[in-house]
């Protein structure tokens, strides 16, 4: 029962990790390696009101989200844009941006185990007698609302459906008129935003730590990988998956290999299915 | 004024010097042979004579990591600017050589001159069989997936606790003394270096750049893509378990932080800053690079944001790096031309 319910709740937070990662991807073809850093960096910026400048917690964990938010989306329009389609470039430079923002707030002092951010409601419960903390359970809620509101924004709303175009054919989306390098930049400002969300509901559960920053990074590209780059849903799915695979390695085998479990997810996906489970098929783009 | 500017356009033409030392004229004066010659003996006397000029011990080791780091640029450089095979996984070649060299150390007794060849082409072996399922991914695909492979290794290592689990192998022999240390690496690099520039123009060179350009038409023409991807990796490979091996007797110690991203990222970053696809750019960056590192140490991991800064404005203002920009400057002359 307990390999159920935590399979759950680390499925849901793994899939918080990948969604802005998922999208960012799904839309510019950018593999944003500064995500983790977002993520990080997002924390941080909620603690700093909360803390430093004394904001209601309400009104900090908005400004944390809106403010990385628009950090992504500037680093875009400044930086990452101008090597838009450079596949490596864009790595390298997105992994370097990353890498600044996390060993700049390392330099900046905010390193070691002080730093937390208070539950939404502290306290737990017992479900069919497993202890659960209530921030869990926000997390599985707010994890499950997100994907839903995902689902009906790029359905049904106007940038929504744009953003879906161009992930899916973006030589035909100019053609309609959809104004690619803006759709990326919003792209890459909404992917910062579920970094920035995902932090918000998970680091209550935890410290802010700068070294997390890269294992968030890994875990987004495990969960995207084995879902098919590109595909929000197959991100959603493959991080049931993995979750539950990881739930199921710790119970057996220890956690030591949580991460292994992980990493050993993408390269096989990668060796096996290089567009995931649940991709779609491209051939001749990924293999010789 | 604009219009001024639109109607003016930058002609680069090659110097006369060039176009008569391409040919068999180079021979023909002290002049043309000065031209040709001159940036390689730089090269090659500027590294022989570094050991001996940089200031204290500390500042040799700093330039023996250079040329471990130079290594492995080189061989990023060839895999992705010849092959097309974008490799973000260096630190899986270091890793593997330094605990195969290791283990043969400890393990084995056997000593560093047998141990370094050993890991060379053992670690060339198993990486390139390690890497094969993954040999016809393209792209990012394979970028992402040989970055994964020195992390999966770390953590594997980590969770079974083998080959001495976090703590490493300990114990290893070093070099008799810091000069065969220094020169032996700064020898083997230079012969790397020229033998991966002439690797590059024979027939294989010719295949593994078909292979880059266009994987259809080599295998229109009957020759197994993998078969020479994988003869490439294993070149590069190799190099890379060389500078694993050296590292391992050189700190003494071999761990998982052998199998650390640094290992991975600051040849890409030597590279990018150097000039892809010169093969010296590379060198150049290194020791542009590890030392600026080294200077800015004392403000601790504001350093690494300094690096990864200078990287970021490379990549977009500079992409071309150091060396092709030097090169274009050294062949050609550029003037303003009318329309």
């Amino acid at each position: 029962m307990d390999i159920l319910i935590y399979g759950t709740i680390n499925s849901i937070t793994l899939a918080l990790y990948a969604l802005g990662f998922a999208m960012v991807y799904g839309v510019s073809r950018l593999p944003n390696f500064a995500h983790g850093a977002l993520y990080v960096l997002s924390g941080f910026i909620a603690w700093i009101f909360l803390n430093s400048l004394g904001v209601n917690y309400f009104f900090s964990i908005l400004a944390a989200i809106l403010i990385t938010g628009v950090i992504g989306a500037l680093i875009y329009q400044f930086v990452l844009i101008r090597v838009r389609g450079m596949e490596i470039s864009e790595i390298m430079a997105s992994y370097a941006i990353g890498l600044a923002i996390l060993e700049g707030l390392r330099w900046g002092g905010f390193k070691g185990m002080t730093y937390t951010l208070p539950a939404f409601i502290s306290g737990s419960t017992e479900i069919a007698g497993v202890p659960v903390d209530y921030q869990r359970l926000v997390v599985v809620v707010v994890g499950a609302a997100v994907v839903a509101l995902l689902w009906i924004f790029t359905h049904y709303t106007r940038i929504g459906l744009a953003l879906r175009g161009m992930a899916q054919d973006e030589r035909a989306a100019l053609m309609l008129g959809i104004d690619s390098d803006l759709m990326a930049v919003t792209a890459m400002g909404f992917g910062s935003m579920l970094a920035a969300l995902a932090a918000i509901l998970l680091l209550p559960l935890g410290n802010i730590v700068v070294e997390s920053g890269y294992n968030i990074l890994i875990l987004a590209i495990a969960v995207c990988i084995v879902g098919g780059l590109g595909s929000w849903m197959g991100a959603v799915l493959a991080a049931f998956l993995i979750g539950f695979a990881q739930i199921l390695t710790v119970v057996y085998l220890g956690s030591h290999f949580q991460m292994v479990v992980a990493l050993l997810a993408i390269i096989l996906t990668l060796i096996i299915k290089p567009s995931g489970l649940f991709g779609r098929q491209k051939e001749l783009e990924e293999r010789v | 004024m604009t219009t001024a500017i639109q109607q003016q356009r930058k002609e680069r033409i090659d110097r006369g010097i060039k176009v008569r030392s391409d040919s068999i004229y180079a021979v023909m004066s002290l002049r043309e042979l000065s031209y040709l010659g001159l940036p390689r003996i730089i090269l090659i006397v500027g590294m022989l004579v570094l050991p001996l000029v940089v200031p204290s011990i500390y500042w040799q080791r700093v330039f023996t990591i250079c040329c471990i780091y130079a290594l492995l640029a080189i061989s990023f450089d060839f895999l992705a600017h010849y092959v097309g095979l974008v490799s973000l996984g260096g630190a899986f070649f270091v890793g593997t050589g330094g605990y195969l060299a290791a283990i043969a150390n400890t393990s084995l007794g056997l000593p560093p001159w047998l141990t370094i060849p050993l890991a060379t082409v053992v670690g060339g072996c198993l990486c390139t069989l390690l890497l094969l399922p993954c040999l016809p991914l393209r792209g990012v695909y394979f970028a992402i997936v040989s970055l994964m492979y020195p992390l999966f290794l770390a953590r594997l290592i980590e969770a079974l606790d083998i080959l001495g689990g976090t703590d490493g192998i300990m114990g290893i022999d070093s070099f008799p003394n810091r000069w065969v240390e220094q020169y032996s690496l700064i020898v083997i690099l230079l012969l790397i270096l020229f033998g991966v520039r002439r690797l590059v123009n024979t027939d294989l060179g010719l295949v593994l750049r078909g292979v880059m350009d266009n994987d259809q038409a080599i295998r229109a023409s009957g020759i197994s893509v993998t078969f020479y991807k994988s003869v490439a990796v294993f070149i590069a490979s190799s190099m890379g378990c060389l500078s694993g091996a050296f590292l391992v007797h050189i700190y003494m110690w071999s761990g998982i932080s052998q199998f650390a991203l640094d290992f991975s990222i600051i040849p890409i970053a030597a590279t990018i800053v150097g000039g892809g696809g010169t093969l010296a750019g590379p060198l150049l960056g290194c020791l542009l690079l590890v030392p600026i590192s080294e200077l800015l140490r004392d403000f601790g991991t504001l350093r690494i944001v300094f690096y990864a800064l200078i990287l970021v404005a490379f990549i977009i203002f500079r992409s071309e790096g150091l060396l092709v920009y030097g090169q274009r400057k050294y062949h050609q002359f550029e003037r303003w031309i009318k329309i």
